[in-house]
């Protein structure tokens, strides 16, 4: 993967793998509590909701809005060049399910509060196997604001 | 929630002390905790044979370089204190969480004179590599890089290239400003406030004034953040001594009492997890302080609030009740109303009277305690406040963002 901008990347365990690594198979999943429905993220024992141990890594939609968002600016990385969108997007399939990511596939000053989006993998390989960065993009299935053929997103 | 004891109104500040403060000045922190800490324990009047207690945050830990590099056991050995109590660490409701531990020690009565100190030496740990060295895993060049590996919380946001609070407090502001109409032309107003108290105050690292136009017109760091929403590192040390109520009714000057704290932290502990982000943990801190208390937002006259952004500063006061939720731009445009010469002012609170972190200095939280003392006490100097010619009798110290915080209501009435 030559060329990839500069990432810090996760320390893959047994607790995160399911999340770092579902975008092999292209999915963005987050533990689920079989007992009772709810999506758990960041990783827990336990479901928060009902304390249940029968928590389970499920493939979410991996479609969603932007809840907020900022235009980063400052060059804090060597490699990793400004200006790109640090965001929270909020999944469509519970109410709170949501992660910091990065919006690409856009200008940077086009993304809008609660644009449509879905997640989108770079894989990134690392000492002991790739993972793989969710960001996301504009929903090409959604209505609203979708910058076509917008240049040089990738943060 | 109700309250059937108020404790914390057992204990009272007695002394205050800093040490000396600038960018890159190259001193020990050790050095300057100690200098702090002696400036202080002379200013209660106290020998330092009373300190029974101490008390900081962070600890000694110096990840981001310079963060406090003095902890308990130094500033212990070094002054040969004989402690009965004692706490240091990170794990706290924000940089005051360590001065709200000191309160409820000397309350449940562990201890007479708790010397709580705060030391940071970011602006020489830095050098001249400036603010972006701090940022962890940064190994150069393309691809995944480096030896670090992100864990624990980090690991949701290092891989995106937010490793900073600006771009956390950054979405935070996006979003208040998105919500509720918020502009920079109004933000500004925290940071030009700032300046201009600072003018005044000579232990302020910035001190030349700062125009709309300078503020408008310097570089963006994490949008809407610009350079001068964000704090200036310092080199520097606070300290403060919190005593017994009943163990300093003779010292050197009338207590400052404690009338309510704010220790809340009812939604998730997560930068991006909360559940309002517009607010994060300051609406629980402030919340329950004035659950613990008669007083009102009315009866403020300085307050002195957390600026490490000058976003915090906005959502403090509208968590605090100077203005309703949402309407911390309108309150602050113009700068009116938080002026010094706006304290006891229907309407107004003189706000962040020293410069705050945005000018001051990032003493880190400790700053606004040590200035709501002074200015309670009348020995602000030309800054001073002034209420019917008198000295101020209540103010605000609190600390903290994200979702960490902690809030103290002080008096002297
Ligand atoms: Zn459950």
């Amino acid at each position: 993967m030559p060329d990839q901008p500069f990432r810090v990347l996760p320390a893959v365990t047994s607790d995160n793998e399911h999340f770092w690594r579902g975008g092999e198979h292209g999915e963005l999943r987050f533990l689920h509590c079989a007992a009772c429905g709810t999506w758990i993220h960041p990783p827990q024992p336990r479901c928060p909701s009902c304390l249940s141990t029968e928590v389970a890594p499920r493939a979410s939609s991996g479609r969603g809005r932007v809840l907020t968002y900022t235009v980063n600016h400052q060059p804090w990385y060597p490699g990793l060049d400004p200006p790109y969108v640090v965001a929270i997007v909020e999944l469509d399939d519970q109410e709170g399910l949501r992660l910091t990511t990065n919006i690409v596939g856009i200008e940077p000053d086009r993304v809008e509060f609660d644009q449509r989006v879905r997640v989108t993998f770079e894989e990134y390989p690392d000492r002991d196997g790739s993972v793989w960065l969710p960001f996301f993009e504009p929903d090409p299935d959604a209505g609203g604001p979708v910058a076509r053929g917008a240049q040089g997103g990738t943060p | 929630m109700s309250w059937t004891e108020i404790g914390e109104r057992r204990a009272v500040v007695s002394g205050v002390g800093q040490s000396q403060i600038g960018r890159r000045i190259y001193r020990d922190p050790l050095g300057l905790t100690l200098d702090a800490c002696l400036a202080a324990v002379e200013h209660a009047g106290l020998q330092l044979s009373d300190i029974d207690g101490l008390a900081t945050y962070p600890g000694n830990m110096n990840i981001p370089p310079g963060f406090s590099g003095v902890g308990i056991a130094e500033v212990h050995d070094a002054l040969r204190l004989e402690l009965n109590w004692f706490a240091g660490g990170l794990e706290l409701p924000g940089q005051l969480g360590a001065v709200a531990n000191a309160v409820a020690a000397v309350a449940t009565g562990l201890c007479n004179h708790v010397l709580c100190f705060r030391t940071v030496w970011e602006a020489s740990a830095q050098g001249d590599a400036g603010r972006a060295s701090v940022t962890m895993g940064g190994g150069g060049g393309g691809g995944g890089g480096g030896g670090y590996r992100a864990t624990s919380f980090m690991q949701w946001s290092l891989p995106f290239g937010a490793p900073s609070a600006a771009n956390w407090i950054g979405m935070m502001a996006n979003l208040h400003f998105h919500r509720y109409g918020t502009t920079r032309e109004q933000l500004a107003w925290i940071a030009l406030n700032s300046r201009r108290n600072a003018e005044i105050n000579p232990t302020a690292i910035y001190r030349t004034p700062m125009t709309m136009d300078d503020y408008l017109g310097v570089r963006m760091i994490s949008d809407p953040l610009c350079l001068y929403d964000c704090d200036v590192p310092a080199d520097g040390s606070t300290a403060v001594i919190v005593s017994r109520g009943d163990a300093a009714a003779d010292l050197r000057r009338p207590p400052v009492r404690i009338e309510a704290l704010g220790t809340a932290l009812r939604g998730r502990p997560s930068w991006d997890q909360f559940d309002d982000l517009t607010t994060m943990a300051l609406r629980d801190a402030a919340a329950m302080m004035w659950e613990r208390t008669d007083l009102t937002p009315e009866q403020v006259h300085v307050a002195e609030l957390y600026d490490g952004f000058s976003f915090i500063t906005l959502s403090w006061l509208e968590a605090l009740g100077f203005c309703a939720r949402g309407e911390g731009g309108p309150f602050v445009d113009g700068g009116t109303r938080i002026a010094r010469e706006a304290a006891g002012v229907p309407g107004s609170v003189a706000l962040n009277t020293h410069g705050g972190q945005l000018s001051a200095g990032r003493l880190h939280g400790f700053g606004f305690l040590h200035e709501a003392c002074l200015q309670l006490w009348g020995e602000a100097g030309e800054r001073q406040v002034r209420i019917d010619g008198g000295d101020p009798s209540v103010g605000i110290a609190a600390a903290g963002g994200g979702p960490l915080a902690a809030a103290f209501l002080l008096r002297t009435d």
